[in-house]
């Protein structure tokens, strides 16, 4: 993970893909989401969806899935290199979802991030607050999902 | 019964739960979907910001959405949402919490562009045993109307 003086606006990261089987949106779905589209596949196909559809808490979750793994493979490297390693906080929320088309059973999506605005925390001055745009696209290129997620990311000379 | 959007007035629709959330289940929906050190590891969450073990913000709102679809959603003509204007995470959920989430409608209008639908904007605040907000959620939800399925039901 990268500290706060390290991010510039307009940065992205291509986070990788995942594909969502039948069998992993119906497990999803009926732990968090038993409506009758994201567990069965005839029921999908007659709704306005058009076939078996992964939750949208499916399809953010992966999301969060993705970017924690891309945190994980950047501490890595840092660590590689000898450089001390950022630990982001906890994020205070996020504006503006869209499920702006139907996750279908066999779609591999691919996800991204890219860094819309920075600014110091006025009541945590060892932090910053980032705000990112992510989305995911289908394969065949069309974007699926979008959020503005906000996170804590630490000063690099928070405790020196 | 089957709620169309006309059982959905503006105003307070109701208040779901009690729901616990264990530690096994925060640490495996962590594990899965968002392992970091605060969601997972108990030493590591009391050095973090929330100072203890936390679930996942995501977690938090899956469980939510499982509330609504158990409270009202599960019975309701619901079509799906478009998306979610709003999360906000106030304060950490805890391993052993119990949840209880409230209902608002926000907004209810009828749709522009189909008309046998209308669209209801909720607002949900999940809280702990001691009255805590935890999160808050803005989202709207496509409803079909009670003529719409009516003329489903005669045709």
């Amino acid at each position: 993970m990268r500290f706060f003086e390290d991010i510039e606006i307009g940065q992205r990261r291509e986070l990788g893909s995942f594909t969502f089987t039948a069998d992993l949106i119906k497990k999803f779905a009926a732990q968090f989401d038993p409506q009758r589209f994201h567990l069965d596949e005839e029921e999908g196909r007659k709704s306005l969806f058009g076939g078996l559809a992964a939750s949208g808490w499916h399809v953010g979750s992966v999301c969060m899935k993705l970017l924690v793994a891309d945190g994980q493979r950047q501490a890595k490297e840092a660590a590689a290199r000898g450089e001390k390693i950022a630990i982001w906080g906890p994020s205070p929320g996020f504006r503006e979802l869209r499920w702006i088309k139907p996750v279908l059973a066999g779609d591999t999506i691919s996800f991204a991030s890219e860094v819309e605005s920075l600014r110091l925390s006025d009541s945590r001055p060892e932090w910053g607050i980032l705000q990112a745009r992510n989305t995911g696209t289908n394969q065949r290129g069309e974007l699926v999902f979008s959020l503005l997620a906000t996170a804590f990311v630490p000063r690099r000379n928070a405790n020196s | 019964m089957t709620l169309t959007f006309e059982d959905f007035p503006p105003g307070r629709f109701g208040t779901f739960g009690p729901r616990r959330v264990t530690r096994e289940e925060i640490l495996a929906f962590a594990a899965e979907f968002d392992p970091q050190p605060m969601h997972l590891d108990e030493e590591a969450a009391k050095r973090s910001m929330l100072r203890g073990l936390s679930a996942s913000g995501w977690h938090l709102c899956s469980i939510m959405m499982r509330m609504m679809v158990d409270g009202y959603m599960g019975r309701t003509a619901s079509l799906g949402s478009p998306g979610v204007d709003e999360v906000r995470w106030l304060a950490p959920l805890r391993p052993g919490d119990d949840l209880t989430l409230e209902i608002d409608v926000a907004e209810a209008r009828v749709s522009r562009s189909r008309p046998e639908t209308g669209i209801v904007t909720f607002k949900g605040v999940v809280r702990n045993a001691a009255g805590q907000a935890l999160c808050e959620m803005v989202s709207p939800i496509i409803v079909q109307r009670r003529a719409s399925i009516a003329a489903e039901q005669a045709g």
